[in-house]
């Protein structure tokens, strides 16, 4: 099962937990499994059926660009950050 | 696949592609661009910092002979609530349509009111000032930690604080809070032996790119627009242009100039939807320009920033606990790389305990853009002091501390994620061996400083189709402008797959018609995600080069092998053809042959950068003269070392204006009292001395030829390095940037006392 | 407002135009003829993306209008090379990889070209301070002295 990180400013809503481990195969299935756990999360990382505007999910190492689709696999560590662009 | 000297294109220095056109003055750059029947634009901006348009009276300008078009806000769509994706974030469209021309308020100086198109650009720039603006002026707020107070002038009514999808209630100039957290800091600093906590305060400071904005349209009567611009993404221009003006992406054409300099500045648009509306209104062709005080005025430049920064660490040299409180100013509209800086200010260190708050806050300046490692220079002048002076109290040599605790593979970052193999401590081996760093530096006033930074980089997409031309030379479409010389690296990537020679390939960078979706130039992701484009499109190439060589040769697929650019027939050894034979044979064989690849490739590494500076203080001036400098970074691979280490150079002098000289200097009415090339001062090559370079090579085990992103991390050390090197040379740590003369002589002043 | 009849040298060419005592050389230059070479940094004389030989002296055209080189002589970038080839200088410039974007490059060019004619073995100092009326953002004009400097070799 993949290690979900929590971030902190919604550690509350996981009665404090920084690291869960949730069944799921893709971060879809993830966020529900995270939902029926913790009500309440779903809303803070998603609008609608999308990852909020401006939140991006990372698995393992690398930004997964398919956002919600984006496989898991077992042992992935997953991680919801700030969409971040670049200059240059 | 990443050894090196086993290239024969990569890692050799050919002359650019583009490099005649450029050393003859014939490239054509977005204010180049000449049409029959062009007529000229121009801006009106408001003189105040803050205030509501009570109306706007265009009939005098209108009546100016020669004058064919005024538009002003009411001429842009409502662009309701919406939130467009634009490949580098997401951006309220509200909040670029209201920029591009103001609705009912402005919010800077300088903020786009309206513009005129005429026969002559005099004529445009005196119809401006016959343009009637009823304004009611409003307070400004114009410093980050002013506008956070209860109290200060509010932007926007419906502006409310946001916290990972938690909104606050009440309308404030805070548009964003984001935190990270890492262990338990707060108990690891009550436990902390060594503990150094200080506040540090960065002024606005701009991209400043030598070509100022442009943007040509042609809006034809059937309703399709061509638009030439200088930018860095003509995908995402043409995007932008279609959400804003409420067009079919199909019927925006956007073809990409040659580009004087963007550094993340031109991404954004701000002429092309005035462009295209004053040509729909007209009926010809029309060319809007900005000059270099609009530049500085009314783009996007990077915040100005109050960070405090406190890091604690065990008598043995160890880090165990750092915090960071980052707010960071995003002028008119939110989205400031605060998200950024707060991912970026402790990321080159491993640290157990770690605690980032970063706040987004609206003030009365331009909106804010990218600027090379957006939010990561202004977070890592203030790390870099804090570790300077732990050294100092340790006595622990700088770089020794790097070594020992420098982030590495395996290392787990504030924000989460787990580095995969990454070269911080490379970086810092390479300084550590250095001879500059052990050369001696006699006299007065002189001291040496290092510094490290780091930037993610990005991947996201970008095509490419090849087409093989019958003398054997390859033709190469790809979608990503040209700011430094990518078309020749990525020509040199698809030269290397093949086997043919860098100078056999004729890279063309394509209009949206022309190529597949391309992101934008930018996050130093061209080099590393176009050339992979181009080695997809290289393989397609070979596959179909082995099938048309096993027809001719009436053997399997199988059979033939493709190596350095000779294909050879197993079965049959004395059957071989070089590419460009077989090249010779392909129309009469079934035609010629085309490789397409489209890609959105994972597996970006990251880059760290170790700078050394040696600096000369004078004690009366103040004045900081950079004597030796050396940039040190790893890049993964390079892919044409003189632009590698030109990109190093240029960042790194960039850094250095940043650090000594370049800000944003504001009268208390909020208007820019240096918007001039003479006054927002920029380094000269006689302020430099010749910036060595070391290019560090830990490959990135996601690319097929290691490559990691280069052109945006050298911007991040300079400001740390240079204060650092400033203190060991006159006994003052500076905390505010830029460290001008007056502000270092004040301090040395301040410190005899 | 009506223009004035100017015959000049551009370039090695008699030239004639037409042009509003308000333009500048440099408006002059790319709009009226084409020129587009040299380019707009500023407007105002602090950038050096604009300079072309006015009589053989370095000068920013944005600073000189487009009436005052009636009957004088004016080199752009595009008279630096013949049509022998490049001018040694642009060819150190591609070789020493001496430009990133571009855009200063032709003012850098016309400038050293400037420096060169007068001191044919100008040392490193004497380009960097020749130089610092030209702005480049990009390259931190280290592979620009260097090439110069391979130059005037």
């Amino acid at each position: 099962m993949a290690k979900v990180w929590i971030p902190s400013l919604l550690q509350d809503l996981t009665d404090g937990n920084q690291v869960v481990t949730v069944p799921g195969s893709t971060v879809a299935e993830i966020v529900t499994k995270l939902e029926q756990l913790y009500p309440g999360i779903r809303g803070r990382l998603c609008e609608g059926e999308d990852l909020r505007h401006g939140i991006a999910v990372a698995i393992d190492t690398q930004i997964a660009r398919s956002g919600l689709m984006a496989s898991v696999a077992e042992s992935s560590e997953v991680h919801f950050l700030p969409a971040i662009g670049g200059g240059q | 696949m990443t050894k090196t000297s086993e290239y024969r294109v990569i890692g050799t220095r050919p002359i650019r592609h583009d490099g005649v056109d450029k050393v003859t003055g014939r490239a054509v750059y977005g204010a180049d661009v000449q049409l029959a029947g062009l007529l000229h634009g121009r801006v009106l901006r408001s003189p105040h910092a803050h205030a509501r348009i009570r109306g706007i009276n265009i009939k005098r300008a209108l009546a100016l002979p020669g004058v064919e078009a005024v538009v002003t806000g009411a001429d842009m769509p409502d662009a309701g609530d919406r939130v467009a994706e634009l490949g580098e974030g997401a951006i309220v469209l509200r909040h670029l349509s209201h920029n591009t021309l103001a609705k009912d308020k402005v919010l800077y100086k300088g903020h786009a009111v309206a513009a005129v198109a005429a026969a002559n650009p005099h004529v445009a720039e005196e119809a401006l000032g016959m343009i009637e603006v009823d304004y009611e002026p409003l307070p400004p707020v114009m410093d980050v930690q002013a506008a956070m107070r209860a109290g200060a002038p509010l932007l926007h009514d419906d502006l409310i604080t946001e916290s990972l999808g938690k909104t606050s209630g009440k309308p404030s100039n805070i548009a964003k809070h984001f935190q990270f957290k890492l262990g338990d800091a707060e108990k690891a600093f009550a436990l902390a032996e060594v503990v150094i906590e200080h506040e540090f305060h960065t002024a606005t400071v701009h991209q400043g790119y030598i070509e100022p904005h442009s943007a040509t349209a042609m809006y034809n009567p059937d309703g399709n627009v061509t638009i030439w611009t200088s930018t860095q993404g003509a995908f995402t221009a043409r995007q932008q242009v279609a959400e804003l003006l409420a067009l079919p992406i199909s019927k925006i054409k956007v073809v990409p100039t040659e580009i004087g300099g963007g550094f993340g500045g031109k991404i954004r648009v701000y002429l092309e939807p005035v462009a295209v509306l004053l040509s729909r209104k007209s009926g010809r062709p029309v060319k809007v320009l900005m000059n270099r005080a609009d530049v500085f005025e009314a783009t996007g430049p990077t915040p100005g920033s109050f960070i405090r920064v406190k890091m604690a660490a065990d008598k043995s040299g160890r880090l165990t606990a750092a915090q960071a409180y980052l707010a960071y100013e995003a002028g008119a509209y939110p989205g400031s790389p605060v998200g950024a800086g707060a991912m970026c200010v402790f990321a080159c260190y491993d640290i157990p305990h770690v605690a980032v708050d970063g706040y987004d806050v609206v003030v009365n300046k331009p909106a804010t853009s990218a600027y090379r490692a957006p939010g990561a220079t202004n977070a890592a002048f203030a790390v870099e002091t804090v570790v300077d002076e732990l050294c100092e109290k340790l006595k622990i040599d700088p770089l020794d501390f790097r070594a020992k605790n420098g982030a590495r593979e395996g290392t787990r970052r504030a924000d989460g994620p787990v580095y995969p193999r990454i070269g911080m401590i490379e970086t810092v081996e390479a300084a550590r061996q250095h001879p500059h760093y052990h050369a001696p530096l006699g006299g007065a006033h002189r001291g040496r400083g290092v510094a490290s930074g780091f930037w993610f980089n990005i991947g996201l997409k970008s095509s490419a189709t090849a087409s093989v031309n019958a003398d054997g030379t390859v033709n190469l479409v790809e979608g990503s402008t040209d700011i430094g010389g990518t078309r020749t690296s990525i020509a040199m990537q698809l030269a290397e797959t093949l086997g043919i020679a860098a100078e056999d390939v004729h890279p063309v960078v394509g209009d949206t018609e022309m190529v597949g979706y391309s992101d934008v130039t930018g996050g130093s992701r061209v080099t590393f995600a176009t050339g992979w484009a181009a080695y997809e499109a290289a393989q397609d190439i070979k596959r179909q080069m082995i099938d048309r060589a096993a027809q001719i040769w009436s053997a399997k697929p199988e059979d033939v092998t493709y190596n350095a650019g000779l294909l050879q027939c197993q079965t049959d050894p004395k059957k071989k053809l070089t590419f460009k034979e077989l090249a010779a044979q392909l129309h009469a064989t079934g035609g010629t042959i085309v490789g397409r690849a489209s890609v959105d490739p994972p597996g970006v590494g990251g880059a760290f950068a170790t700078h050394v500076v040696d600096v000369e203080v004078d004690p009366d001036t103040g004045k900081v003269t950079i004597l030796r400098y050396t940039a040190i970074q790893d890049v993964g691979k390079a892919v044409h070392p003189s632009y590698v280490e030109g990109q190093m150079q240029g960042g790194a002098v960039q850094g250095i204006g940043w650090a000594l000289n370049e800000e944003y200097v504001y009268n208390d009415k909020g208007v820019m009292t240096n918007a001039s090339f003479l006054d927002y001062r920029m380094p000269t090559c006689l302020d430099l001395p010749m910036i060595d370079t070391v290019i560090v090579e830990v490959a990135n085990p996601g690319h097929p030829y290691g490559v990691r992103g280069v052109g945006e991390v050298p911007i991040v050390p300079p400001p740390g390095a240079i204060a650092n090197a400033i203190y060991h040379a006159a006994g003052v740590r500076l905390r505010q940037l830029p460290m001008s003369p007056p502000r270092v002589a004040k301090a040395i002043l301040a410190a005899a006392k | 407002m009506s223009k004035v009849h100017i015959q000049a040298k551009i370039n090695g060419k008699d030239t004639e135009l037409l042009c509003e005592p308000r333009q500048s050389l440099l408006e002059v230059l790319r709009d009226e003829l084409r020129l587009t070479g040299s380019k707009e940094g500023c407007n105002n004389g602090n950038c050096g993306a604009c300079n072309v030989l006015l009589d053989g002296r370095l000068v920013n055209s944005c600073l000189v209008l487009g009436v005052e080189v009636k009957g004088h002589s004016v080199t752009t970038i595009e008279g630096i090379a013949g049509p022998e080839g490049l001018h040694p200088i642009q060819q150190k410039f591609l070789e020493q990889a001496a430009l990133q974007c571009g855009i200063c490059t032709p003012g850098f060019i016309v400038a050293a070209k400037a420096l060169l004619d007068r001191k044919p073995k100008a040392t490193e100092q004497e380009i960097r301070h020749w130089l610092a009326g030209n702005l480049c953002r990009c390259t931190g004009y280290d592979k620009i002295v260097r090439a110069v400097l391979e130059a005037a070799r």
